[in-house]
C-alpha cells in the first residue's frame, strides 16, 4: 500500500478519481503505443496523491511524448524542443505549492535539452520528471536518438549508428541526480509505484520508461521487458532487500570488491547472505551507478528506484534565502529601495 | 581647507575624463569625481569606456580603461563629445584617447610613468611630454607616482599599495581644480573601507596631498567653478541605465503585485541587471541565473505561467538564441518582459561597444507571423520608466514585449530623481478569479484583444496551453486552416491595438516646416543636443524622438507628412528608417547611418542637417 505523500502542495478534501483527471482532447498516439500505458499510470497516481487538482501543473517539451499535457485535465504548458525542464523550473520556483510534472522523450531531453537536463538535476529542482525512452525519434519518423544502441540501423543510420549510446540513469547519477527509477511501460505497478515515490521524492526525480514505438523501433526493449525475457533480464530492486532475480529468485548480485557479480543462492555455498542488499537513500551513488549500468550480455537489467538520496532543493533554498533576506534587510518596499543609498535632495 | 588664492573661471559645462591601465581606478576615481560634481548641484552623465579584457598587458594600448563625466549648470544630455579636461595615468592611454581632447584642453598627466619602457609599449618613438607635441594643450606634468610616494611615507605603505592609491592624488589635483571639498570622500573612504581603517587613511592622505600639490602649482591659473543646475526638487541620486531598468522591472512587479521572477544569464552589457536584481531578495525578487540564455527566457516563460511578472534580460547574441521561445511567449499569450541592452554585432561582435543594430531582430526576428511590443529607452534614468512600461503594457494586454536599451545607456550614468511608488501608474491584468464559469483560455477581452491570465492553482480553470496553433476561444489543439488565419490576425491586432495606450509622439521644435529629425533609444541626448544647437544658430528645424516602436503611436504618420524632409539618424545600418518606409511609403525619408562602436558626434549630426537644410 502507499503511503502518505507529504509536503507544501496544498491537499484536496475529497477523494478524486481517475475521471478528474480525463482531458476532453481525442488521444493521437498510435495504437499500440506505450504512451497510453503511462497515461493510464499518471490517471491511476495523480488521484492517490491527494493533491487539490488545481495543484497539478504538466510541462512538457516537443516530440511524441511532449503531447502528454493535453491529454490530462490539470494545468499544462506544452513548449518548445528540449526546454520543458527549464520551463517547468521556472513554474516551480515560481509557485512552490504546486506538484509539477514533465513529460520528455528520449531526443527531447537528451538532445537538444541536453544542456537543462543536467542543470535541472544538478539544482535538484522539486519536479518529476517521466522520461518516455523509445530509443528512436518518433514524430519526425525514425531517426536515432541518444539512447539508440551502437549499430542500429535507423532512418539517419542505414548503416548502423556509431554513436555510444547514453545510459540515462549513468547520466542522472553523473549529475548529482538525487532520484533515479527506471520502469518498462509494461508494468503498470511498477509504474504507478515510481511515480508515487517520485512524488514523495523532495527533487528531481527522474523516471526512465522503456517505452514502446510500435512503428519505428517495435520491441526495442523486448529482449528485456517481454514476458519470456522478463524473468533472465530484468532485475527489480526493493530498497532493504537482498537484490534477486530468475524465474524463481534463485540468481542475485554480489559485490566482489568493486565490482558486482551475479551469482546462484546454493551455488559454491552461496546463500542470501552474500546477496546485496539494496539502500536507494544511501548519499553515496557509487552501488546506484553500478546498478544502473548493468545490462546485457552478462547482467540483468535492473529496475525499481535505484536512488533516492535525500539533499536540499534549489526551490526549498529560494524561499529560505528569500525568507532570510526579507528579516534582515530594512528595503521592504520599492519605496524603501528608492530612498536607499547615496541621495541628495534638492529643494 | 586651504584658502583660494586663483581666478575662479566660471563655465556651463565641462567633460573630464580620467583613462589609465585597467587596473589604475580610473572607474572609481571617475565615480568618486562624478559623486562631487552631483552634491555641487551640476547636472551629469557618465560613461565607462573599458577593454573587454578584465586585464590586458600593462601599458598597452588595449589595457586602456577610461571614464569620461559630464557636468554642468545646464540640463545635460549627453556624456560629451570632446573632453576639456584628461588625466591620463601612462602614456598609452595618453595616446589613446588625445583625439577626444578639445584644442587647449588641459591634460594632467603622471610625468613618472613616462619612462623609456611604457612610451615603447605605447607606440611612442620619443617621450611627447617633451617632444613639443603637445602644444596645442595645457599640459601638466606632475610626478604623480612620485609624490603619492612621499605623501605617505609616514605611514609605512609598501610600494604596492602606494602604486595603487596614485588616482587619488590625480583625484585631488581635480578637486583643488575644480573647488570641491574633500571631506564627502573621506566620509566616502571611511564606510567603504570600515574593515581596513589604513587603507581609508592612505586614500585621506594621498587625495589631501593632489589637493595641496595642485594650489602650489604656477601652471595652474584659474580654478573652474560650474554653477549648480536648476533641478526640479526631489530627492537625486546618479543611477546607471542597468540600474535603472532592474528598478524599474522591481517597481512593476511590486505595482503590479505578481512579484518579479527574472531567468537570465551573463552577457555583457546587460549583466548588472541580473546582477542588481540579485540583491533584492528581500523585495520578493526570485532570480534564476539559469545554464544559457535559451534556458533563461524559457524559465521565465514557466514563471509567467505560474502568475509571476516574468523577464530575460540579455544583448543581442543572447536575443539570437531566445527568438524560438519569444514565439511560444507570443502564441501561448502570455506576459514576458525580455530586455536587450544592444551592442555592437553580428555575432559576438563588440562586446563592450554600442550600436542600435537590434532592431530589426527585435521586430521580426521570429519565425512565423510574431508580432510583439517593441519600445526604446533614450537616457540612463527613463530606463526606469520603460522597463515599467514594458511591463505594464505586456502584463495587461498578455504579449511578449522587447525592452531596447543599450551599452551607454546601460553602463552610463545620469542623474535619477527617485519616483514615488504612489505616483506610478497602476498595472492591471487580466487575471481570472477562481471558479469563473466563463473562462476560456482564448477568450478575449473585446477592447484589447488580450486574453486572460489563469493562474495554475486556482480552482476551477485547469486548462492546457502550448506551442501547437490553438482554437479561438477553447484553445483546443487544431490546424483548421481559418481559425489558424483568425488567431494569427487576433495576435497582430492585439499588439497594434497597444497604440490605443500609449502616449501620441511628440516632435520638439515646429509642429511644420523643412526639416524632422527622427531617432529612437539611446542616441536622443546627441541628436537633441545637435539641434538645440541649429535652433540656436537661428535654423528651423524639428525633432520626434520615438519610445514606441511596436506599434508606433497613432499620430506617426500625421507628424512625417508636416515636413519636407525627413531625416532618419540611427547607430546602424538604417534599420528604423526602413520600418517607417515600409509603414509610410514617403519618398522624402532621407537617413544618416553610423555603424562604429561610437555614438554620435554632435558636429557630425549639425554637418548632416545643414547639408539636407541647403539641398534644394
Amino acid at each position: 500500500m502507499m503511503d502518505f505523500v507529504n509536503n507544501t502542495v496544498e491537499r484536496t478534501t475529497v477523494q478524486l478519481q481517475k475521471a478528474d483527471f480525463e482531458s476532453d482532447q481525442m488521444v493521437k498516439w498510435c495504437p499500440g503505443c506505450g504512451a497510453h500505458a503511462i497515461l493510464a499510470a499518471v490517471e491511476r497516481v495523480f488521484p492517490k496523491l491527494g493533491y487539490k487538482k488545481e495543484n497539478f501543473c504538466l510541462v512538457s517539451g516537443i516530440g511524441c511524448s511532449s503531447r502528454f499535457p493535453y491529454y490530462v485535465n490539470t494545468y499544462g504548458i506544452h513548449g518548445i524542443h528540449g526546454r520543458a525542464l527549464p520551463i517547468a523550473t521556472g513554474v516551480k520556483v515560481s509557485n512552490p505549492h504546486l506538484s509539477v510534472w514533465v513529460a520528455t522523450g528520449d531526443g527531447d531531453s537528451l538532445a537538444i535539452g541536453g544542456n537543462h537536463f543536467i542543470h535541472t538535476i544538478r539544482r535538484n529542482v522539486d519536479i518529476n520528471v517521466l522520461l518516455f525512452n523509445n530509443e528512436i525519434y518518433g514524430l519526425t519518423k525514425g531517426q536515432y536518438s541518444p539512447t539508440t544502441p551502437m549499430n542500429k540501423v535507423t532512418k539517419t543510420s542505414p548503416h548502423g549508428t556509431i554513436e555510444h549510446p547514453f545510459n540515462i540513469g549513468e547520466l542522472v547519477m553523473g549529475a548529482q541526480g538525487t532520484f533515479f527509477a527506471r520502469v518498462p511501460d509494461n508494468d503498470l505497478t511498477l509504474m504507478t509505484e515510481a511515480m508515487f515515490e517520485a512524488a514523495k521524492h523532495d527533487g528531481t526525480s527522474i523516471i526512465e520508461i522503456l517505452q514502446n514505438c510500435i512503428i519505428f523501433a517495435d520491441k526495442a526493449h523486448f529482449g528485456i521487458t517481454s514476458k519470456e525475457n522478463r524473468d533472465e533480464h530484468m532485475c527489480v530492486v526493493r530498497d532493504g532487500q537482498p537484490i534477486l532475480f530468475g524465474a524463481n529468485k534463485e540468481k542475485g548480485l554480489r559485490l566482489n570488491g568493486t565490482d558486482i557479480e551475479v551469482v546462484e543462492l546454493g551455488k559454491n555455498g552461496i546463500t542470501i547472505d552474500d546477496i546485496l542488499v539494496h539502500d536507494r537513500y544511501d548519499p553515496n551513488p557509487g552501488i546506484h551507478i553500478m546498478l544502473a549500468k548493468l545490462g546485457s550480455p552478462h547482467f540483468p537489467r535492473v529496475f525499481g528506484i535505484i536512488r533516492s538520496a535525500m539533499f536540499p532543493t534549489y526551490d526549498d533554498l529560494v524561499e529560505e534565502k528569500i525568507r532570510l533576506a526579507q528579516q534582515d534587510s530594512p528595503i521592504k518596499k520599492m519605496d524603501h529601495l528608492l530612498k536607499s543609498g547615496e541621495t541628495w535632495e534638492i529643494k | 581647507m586651504t584658502k583660494m588664492n586663483r581666478p575662479i573661471e566660471e563655465r556651463e559645462s565641462i567633460v573630464v575624463k580620467f583613462v589609465g591601465d585597467s587596473g589604475d581606478g580610473m572607474q572609481f576615481s571617475g565615480n568618486l569625481f562624478s559623486e562631487s560634481a552631483a552634491f555641487a548641484g551640476n547636472d551629469l552623465a557618465t560613461f565607462p569606456d573599458f577593454p573587454s579584457e578584465i586585464r590586458a598587458p600593462q601599458n598597452t594600448i588595449a589595457g586602456v580603461s577610461g571614464f569620461q563625466v559630464h557636468m554642468g549648470s545646464a540640463k545635460i544630455y549627453t556624456t560629451g563629445d570632446l573632453c576639456d579636461v584628461i588625466v591620463a595615468m601612462n602614456p598609452a592611454s595618453l595616446k589613446a584617447n588625445l583625439k577626444w581632447a578639445k584644442v587647449g584642453a588641459t591634460l594632467i598627466v603622471d610625468s613618472d610613468a613616462f619612462e623609456d619602457k611604457a612610451l615603447e609599449k605605447a607606440g611612442y618613438s620619443s617621450n611627447p611630454l617633451d617632444d613639443k607635441s603637445l602644444e596645442r594643450y595645457n599640459l601638466l606634468k606632475a610626478p604623480i607616482s612620485l609624490l603619492t610616494k612621499e605623501s605617505l611615507g609616514d605611514l609605512n605603505v609598501d610600494s604596492k599599495t602606494a602604486s595603487r592609491s596614485k588616482n587619488m592624488f590625480a583625484l585631488g589635483m581635480l578637486y583643488f581644480i575644480f573647488n570641491r571639498p574633500l571631506k564627502p570622500s573621506y566620509k566616502f573612504f571611511d564606510a567603504k573601507f570600515k574593515k581596513d581603517p589604513k587603507i581609508a587613511k592612505i586614500n585621506k592622505v594621498v587625495l589631501e596631498a593632489g589637493y595641496n600639490y595642485a594650489e602650489t602649482v604656477e601652471a595652474i591659473e584659474s580654478v573652474i567653478h560650474v554653477s549648480p543646475a536648476k533641478l526640479q526638487p526631489g530627492l537625486y541620486r546618479n543611477i546607471t541605465g542597468n540600474v535603472a531598468t532592474a528598478w524599474g522591472l522591481l517597481a512593476a512587479a511590486e505595482k503590479s503585485q505578481r512579484g518579479l521572477f527574472l531567468g537570465s544569464y551573463p552577457i555583457t552589457p546587460a549583466t548588472e541587471i541580473l546582477m542588481e536584481l540579485s540583491k533584492h531578495k528581500s523585495l520578493g525578487a526570485k532570480v534564476f541565473q539559469a545554464e544559457d540564455e535559451i534556458a533563461g527566457i524559457c524559465s521565465a516563460i514557466g514563471a509567467s505561467y505560474a502568475g509571476k511578472m516574468a523577464c530575460t534580460t540579455t544583448s543581442g547574441p543572447g536575443l539570437s538564441l531566445k527568438s524560438e521561445a519569444i514565439g511560444l511567449a507570443a502564441i501561448t499569450e502570455l506576459p514576458l518582459v525580455i530586455v536587450d541592452v544592444q551592442r555592437g554585432g553580428p555575432s559576438t561582435g563588440l562586446p563592450t561597444k554600442s550600436e542600435q543594430s537590434d532592431l530589426y531582430q527585435a521586430l521580426f526576428g521570429r519565425n512565423g507571423e510574431c508580432p510583439v511590443i517593441v519600445i526604446a529607452a533614450s537616457s540612463c534614468d527613463n530606463c526606469f520608466h520603460y522597463a515599467y512600461m514594458a511591463a505594464k503594457l505586456s502584463m495587461e494586454h498578455m504579449t511578449p514585449c522587447i525592452l531596447l536599451t543599450d551599452g551607454y545607456l546601460g553602463f552610463g550614468s545620469a542623474l535619477f530623481r527617485d519616483p514615488k511608488m504612489a505616483n506610478m501608474p497602476p498595472i492591471n491584468p487580466p487575471i481570472v478569479k477562481a471558479n469563473d464559469p466563463t473562462y476560456k483560455p482564448y477568450k478575449r477581452d473585446p477592447e484589447t484583444l488580450a486574453r486572460s491570465w489563469a493562474i495554475p492553482g486556482t480552482e476551477g480553470l485547469r486548462h492546457r496551453i502550448g506551442g501547437l496553433e490553438k482554437e479561438d476561444i477553447t484553445g483546443a489543439v487544431t490546424t483548421e486552416p481559418l481559425n489558424h488565419q483568425k488567431m494569427v490576425n487576433f495576435r497582430a491586432e492585439k499588439v497594434a491595438r497597444v497604440a490605443n495606450y500609449i502616449p501620441e509622439q511628440e516632435v520638439d521644435g515646429p509642429a511644420k516646416g523643412d526639416l524632422l529629425v527622427v531617432s529612437w533609444g539611446g542616441t536622443y541626448g546627441a541628436i537633441h543636443s545637435a539641434v538645440q544647437q541649429m535652433e540656436r544658430e537661428g535654423k528651423k528645424i524639428s525633432h520626434a524622438h520615438f519610445h514606441y516602436i511596436s506599434p508606433l503611436p497613432k499620430n506617426t504618420e500625421k507628424i512625417l507628412k508636416n515636413y519636407k524632409k525627413i531625416l532618419v539618424c540611427e547607430l546602424n545600418g538604417g534599420q528604423f528608417v526602413n520600418y517607417l518606409r515600409m509603414n509610410f511609403p514617403m519618398p522624402n525619408i532621407h537617413q544618416f547611418n553610423k555603424v562604429q562602436g561610437l555614438p554620435f558626434m554632435i558636429n557630425e549630426l549639425t554637418e548632416k542637417f545643414n547639408q539636407l537644410l541647403e539641398e534644394k
